[in-house]
């Protein structure tokens, strides 16, 4: 499997691809800021927009006139946080699919598929519902910490289970690396069920709301350990752009180009899983992002690293803002889960590619 | 990742919840959020009703609430979306949640008196108790435990005399999958006893889980219990009857099914008395109450009659038309 051929452009037409993606890139970025002003000055609490450019005039430590206090509060301590936490969240799951998508070179790849996602779902589920009897000492020493930090531990740990499984002498093989994701998967999975057999009424309810993701839970202390746990995926993925390039034509050839495959591709594996993993714990289970965003710039610009990993991260940020103001604001004053929006969003997208993969793959 | 901001606001959430007990509550609060069921019934028992702004999904009785805005289901709650209602005081059970939103709302400057949720008789009182202060209603309060106390001690006196205790199974329908039944420290469970029933799973485990075919043989109910809502999802009276780990069971052989309105029987509220009295009417346990429930019985019968009678009536023309 392979994204396509690449074809090979002269000069000219590379000169003019790059002109035009870095054009995509500034409009991404202008994106971006439009999509993050809507998703501040949009919600359930009618706010003036002159209020909401106050606030965040204070914010940027400029004069600011007076705002009622209510609704800076709504700005400051729900608003604000929650799109933080949404653009790094949708940048994250992005970017760690566009990079699985690269190192494995198959369009359908998604850190879910080596686990990532089922380990931390275990976890956090061994959380819920163990958490007033098996897991008790745990649970109580971490309060309200247990569950994030069992999500992104379970994300991790199955990371480099399966890893290891796919390691020999050194050597890693994508292919076993896919199969022993599938198999973890699915221990994942049945430990994952066991524990909602076990689940009374309440726990399940809190299962079920979990697992399709929300962005509730942005208080500043979860914005601010978020973004200390993606710093590093978000600034070194890019970075392993001509990696992943180089790696699009092939492992062997890879490394006739210089590249060093066998040390490369755990350092791509741990980044991804670390930015799925914090992810997970802070929003629970968002489908679809990861697989969806980095296509689309894959269909409008090609395949080409330099551009798609910071273009994910962009419009994977976007995405998300868009889906989770959809999701606060369509069913006030309740909310619906996240997950349900990108999901409709995403799954008829990922048929259409299925069956045009189909198409193209006979 | 610091813990001091998780301090801060379980500090303003106990600092919120001596201020509730001190009736520091912006007094007395003008618009009020409920976001359970039974505390909602409270609210509407102590006239105290025109204050509502919002309920969650778990708020259905009376059908006036219904016609509130919607905040969610209680453990699902929008920090933003509740705030847009500009409460004076939101009003949870212990189990709402999320935990952060709540945060969120007390960071907002609205109070949420944490009122414990406990499906006694005692946690009643201590519900009716706790949300008369919040509303500066004690007076009121103390007039509806009354009642309440009232009602109960009617249908144990009704219910003293009955020469057995049935045996019932409640079951739960939450979708696809296995249906949940009810063990001990279950809404379920405290109104079967004082309706004079024995909850055949009392023993067997607590809260609400799924229940093999073969543990429901073994439990042999009496009497099976259903909402009128989940009869429904449950595919009805004869379907859920016919069940191979409901048909062989006593309750299956003598088809005694009791469905009652969901709300009334799950809420645990101040109507706790009403239901109690239903429900124990249904039993037969309560004085003069036996010749009902035979009574029953035979309604069941004759409609079962009627039914198969009308299939042999409405079969021949269906032969007719297979073999035209």
């Amino acid at each position: 499997m392979s994204t396509g051929a690449v074809a090979i452009p002269g000069h000219a037409n590379l000169l003019k691809r790059h002109q035009l993606q870095q054009l995509s890139l500034f409009a991404l970025v202008a994106l971006v800021c439009v999509v993050a002003l809507l998703s501040i000055a949009i919600g359930p609490v009618n706010i003036p927009l002159a209020d909401v450019l106050r606030t965040l005039a204070g914010v940027a430590g400029l004069p600011a006139g007076e705002v009622a206090p209510q609704h800076q509060a709504v700005i400051l301590s729900i608003r604000l946080p929650r799109t933080l936490l949404g653009l790094l969240v949708g940048a994250g799951l992005a970017v760690a699919g566009a990079a699985m998508q690269g190192l494995f070179r198959n369009p359908l790849a998604d850190p879910s598929l080596i686990g990532v996602s089922a380990g931390g779902a275990l976890a956090a589920v061994s959380v819920i519902v163990l958490g007033g009897t098996g897991l008790a000492m745990v649970t109580d020493a971490l309060g309200s910490f247990a569950l994030p930090l069992a999500a992104f531990a379970g994300g991790l740990v199955t990371t480099l289970v399966v890893y290891r499984l796919a390691s020999s002498d050194g050597r890693t093989s994508v292919t076993t690396l896919l199969l022993a994701g599938i198999a973890i998967n699915a221990l994942c999975g049945a430990g994952t069920g066991l524990l909602t057999y076990l689940a009374d009424d309440q726990q399940l309810r809190t299962l079920t709301f979990w697992s399709m993701g929300s962005l509730s839970g942005a208080t500043w202390p979860a914005v601010g350990s978020l973004a200390a746990l993606m710093t590093p995926p978000l600034l070194a993925l890019p970075l392993l752009a001509r990696t992943l390039n180089a790696l699009l034509l092939g492992e062997a050839e890879a490394g006739h180009l210089g590249i060093a495959v066998q040390r490369m591709q755990p350092i791509i594996v741990a980044l991804a899983a670390l930015a799925v993993g914090a992810a997970v714990a802070v929003s629970g289970i968002i489908g679809f992002v990861g697989l969806v965003v980095p296509h689309l710039l894959r269909l409008a610009q090609g395949p080409d690293h330099r551009f798609l990993l910071p273009g994910s991260a962009l419009l994977g940020g976007a995405l998300l803002l868009l889906a989770d103001l959809l999701a606060r604001t369509l069913v006030t004053p309740a909310e619906l889960p996240i997950g349900i929006l990108t999901a409709l969003l995403g799954g008829p997208f990922f048929l259409a590619l299925l069956l045009r993969w189909r198409r193209t793959a006979l | 990742m610091s813990l001091s901001p998780a301090a801060l606001g379980a500090a303003l959430l106990a600092l919120v919840a001596v201020a509730g007990a001190e009736g520091l509550v912006a007094n007395p609060p003008q618009r009020i959020i409920s976001v359970d069921g039974a505390l909602t019934e409270i609210v509407y028992a102590l006239d105290a009703a025109d204050r509502l702004v919002g309920v969650d999904t778990t708020s259905l009785y009376p059908p006036a609430a219904e016609e509130l805005p919607k905040v969610g289901y209680k453990r699902a709650l929008s920090a933003e979306g509740l705030l847009s209602l500009s409460p004076d005081v939101l009003l949870a059970t212990d189990d709402a949640g999320p935990p952060e939103v709540l945060k969120q709302i007390v960071l907002a400057g609205v109070p949420v008196p944490m009122i414990p949720d406990q499906p006694t008789v005692a946690g009643l009182h201590e519900k009716i108790a706790a949300v008369a202060d919040v509303l500066d209603r004690a007076g009121a309060a103390v007039e509806l435990s009354a009642a309440v106390d009232a009602a109960l001690g009617e249908a144990r006196a009704a219910t003293a005399n009955a020469s057995r205790k049935p045996r019932v199974l409640f079951l739960l329908h939450v979708g696809s999958g296995n249906d949940l039944a009810a063990g001990r420290d279950t809404a379920a469970d405290t109104l079967i006893r004082l309706a004079g029933g024995e909850n055949v799973l009392h023993d067997a485990f607590q809260s609400y889980k799924p229940l093999s075919a073969e543990a429901a043989l073994a439990a042999a109910p009496e009497v099976i219990l259903v909402t009128e809502r989940n009869l429904k999802g449950l595919g009805g009276e004869d379907a859920l009857l016919a069940r191979p780990d409901l048909a062989a069971t006593p309750a299956g052989q003598a088809r005694r099914l009791v469905s009652m309105d969901g709300p009334l029987l799950l809420a645990f509220g101040p109507r706790l008395g009403e239901a109690v009295a239903t429900l124990a009417r249904h039993l037969g346990t309560i004085q003069g109450g036996a010749p009902r429930a035979s009574e029953q019985a035979s309604t069941e019968e004759r409609r079962d009659a009627a039914a198969r009678d009308a299939g042999r009536t409405g079969s021949p023309p269906a032969n007719a038309v297979t073999t035209d």
